[in-house]
């Protein structure tokens, strides 16, 4: 355990503290009922041009749970995440070498449908992206280009995608308002709704509370518990507490030169390699149940940045 | 244990460098309110000016007339004002659709070749004067035609009018929150209903502003008409025949000899200053209860 290597430093004995409570209130932390993989990430590569974003990443992301991906700064957390739905097309000069597995079909291989991955796997961004629309359009953006039109289907579709996003209660009076006029924890609802209109499969949500209040960071929280029944989810986090306090899985990930160099030692060969930037690939460091990164983690570098060592 | 820094009496409120301060503050605040004053004074001066001496002759019959030899009391200016917007009605059906579909392509593509020669074009086409774009398609289309005609003018305009509104347009499609595309896309749009349905809708406010600029600023040429619509003193709405349009009448009215069309140019300038300044209200008035519904501040 963490807390019990020898003498360690008063804050670091409250960081990874404030991580034991994180789990403590993570009500599925200990369960340990296994589903079948829905993502499957086998050897991708990623690159900007040439430069080489994600190196070697391997990443089981299990159906229905809740996978964080955590990391410094600038380690291809979001690369790796947009991976997942071709968003990094949008990119320009980016390529993918690998495989990314959904339900056993390559999602980047050149000759797929990215409109119809896109529907597949929905995505929540960083800042809450209502469309300048009412909150009723918003919602039925996505099932009206799947050719829903029945005026009937879609106030079933807005009822239904509302009630699951923990938001119809607040704006079932104001559905043809402005989604702009929401607040900015709502409007995130209304972003997390928006997608769920189109039932994906999986979810992916890009720091989805970083720009929000506490409050609504919680509620967010909250709500991920109830999707996990029925989408898969995949959260890129800068908030350590919130990957312990909401995810099952936990991958660790950061931007690693070589196995030689570890990070307590040589710090100015490390740096050298570093400013030339011809090693900065991301990589994932380590993969496991979320209580075991957080509480037993296997590799030093995971246990550095967790206490705050690195990071 | 810091102390606290010591300042010289000059420094004090009150004191020597206080009041250079004081002084130089309103010394440049005084002069910059009289530049700004000075920059709408053309504006004030010319829509007094034109509406007191326009304002002189302007009667009903001057919207419902047509135009009356020299000498020959009333007239008015009703086929210039048909003409003007059936001149500009043609360029703007040829360059509103061109010049929004192709700043979705330049904004879209900013670092293709064709993106980049389309932003240089466009740059350079609004650099030439309007004149030459007469003489273009005065060659182009009045010379293999042997007549002239109000659908050169238009086309004329029109391609005064295309960089104007891609130019604008494209800007506006600039300041679009990249994440607004993005959050389309990845509810599994398409480029094009993404486009359509979200970035125009949140950049209506700029298009609209756009195709006033561009409206206003064609609205207004005489030079390109002298080659192409040619004017004509009686009633058409014939596309292939010479027509009369507003600035060109002005350019008639004035070099003319005539005391009585002398002033028929300063109403004819009235007409069309009001006309465009009413077309931009109606813009403005349109976008702004745009943006309102879109609860876009």
């Amino acid at each position: 355990m963490l807390t019990e290597q020898g003498t360690v430093p008063n804050n670091t004995l409250q960081r990874v503290r404030s991580f034991q409570r994180a789990l403590d209130d993570n009500v599925h932390a200990n369960d340990t009922h296994t589903t079948g993989i829905k993502i499957q990430v086998k050897q991708l590569n990623f690159y900007y041009g040439a430069h080489r974003a994600l190196e070697a990443i391997n990443l089981d992301v299990y159906a229905n749970r809740i996978t964080a991906l955590i990391g410094p700064s600038g380690c291809g957390k979001s690369t790796l995440l947009r991976a997942l739905n071709r968003m990094n097309d949008l990119v320009p000069k980016t390529r993918a070498e690998g495989e990314i597995l959904l339900d056993d079909e390559n999602i980047i291989a050149p000759n797929v449908d990215v409109v119809e991955i896109r529907r597949r796997v929905g995505m929540v961004f960083q800042r809450p992206n209502p469309f300048p629309k009412s909150i009723y359009d918003n919602v039925v953006y996505g099932p009206r280009l799947l050719g829903v039109n029945k005026r009937s289907d879609l106030d079933q579709i807005v009822e239904k995608s509302l009630r699951s996003a923990a938001l119809w209660d607040e704006v079932k009076n104001k559905l043809h308002e402005s989604g702009l006029a929401l607040s900015g924890g709502q409007q995130q609802r209304l972003c997390i709704a928006r997608t769920i209109a189109v039932e994906p499969e999986v979810i992916l949500m890009d720091e989805p509370a970083s720009a929000l209040d506490p409050i609504s960071t919680y509620k967010i929280e909250e709500l991920m518990q109830e999707l996990r029944k029925e989408f898969t989810i995949v959260i890129v986090t800068h908030n350590m507490q919130q990957a312990a306090r909401a995810s099952d899985y936990t991958a660790f990930m950061s931007w690693q030169i070589s196995a030689a160099l570890s990070f307590d030692a040589n710090k100015a060969a490390q740096n050298a390699e570093l400013n030339s930037g011809k090693a900065r690939a991301g990589r994932i460091i380590e993969f496991g149940v979320t209580k075991e990164i957080f509480t037993n983690p296997k590799e030093k570098e995971t246990e550095d940045y967790i206490t705050g060592r690195f990071g | 244990m810091s102390t606290p820094i010591k300042t010289s009496a000059k420094f004090r409120i009150g004191g020597r460098h206080y009041q250079m301060r004081l002084w130089t503050n309103r010394v440049m605040l005084f002069g910059s309110g009289a530049m700004a004053f000075l920059a709408i004074v053309p504006l004030v001066w010319i829509v007094v000016f034109v509406a007191q001496e326009g304002g002189r002759f302007l009667s009903p019959e001057f919207f419902t007339e047509l135009p009356t030899p020299v000498g020959i009391p009333g007239g008015g200016v009703l086929n210039a004002i048909v003409g003007t917007a059936i001149v500009v009605g043609i360029a703007s059906m040829i360059a509103i659709p061109i010049g929004i579909i192709a700043a979705f392509y330049a904004a879209d593509h900013p670092n293709t070749p064709l993106g980049v020669a389309v932003r240089f074009g466009t740059d350079v086409l609004s650099g030439v004067p309007s004149i030459v774009m007469g003489m273009f398609a005065y060659a182009i289309i009045v010379l293999p035609q042997k007549h002239f005609s109000a659908l050169s003018g238009g086309i004329a305009l029109a391609i005064i009018m295309t960089p104007i509104i891609l130019r604008t347009t494209e800007e506006m499609l600039k300041l679009v929150p990249r994440n607004l595309r993005e959050g389309s896309l990845a509810l599994g749009a398409s480029e094009w209903k993404t486009t359509v349905q979200v970035m125009l809708p949140a950049a209506i406010n700029g298009v609209v502003t756009g195709i006033m600029l561009g409206i206003a600023r064609v609205a207004g040429e005489a030079a390109p008409m002298i080659f192409t619509a040619f004017g004509n003193p009686n009633w058409n709405t014939d596309l292939e025949q010479p027509i009369a349009t507003l600035p060109h009448m002005i350019y008639v009215y004035a070099i003319s000899p005539y005391k009585d069309w002398h002033d028929k140019a300063w109403t004819t300038a009235l007409v069309l200053m009001v006309l465009v300044l009413g077309l931009n209200v109606l813009a403005r008035v349109f976008t702004a209860w745009q943006l309102k519904k879109m609860g876009w501040h």
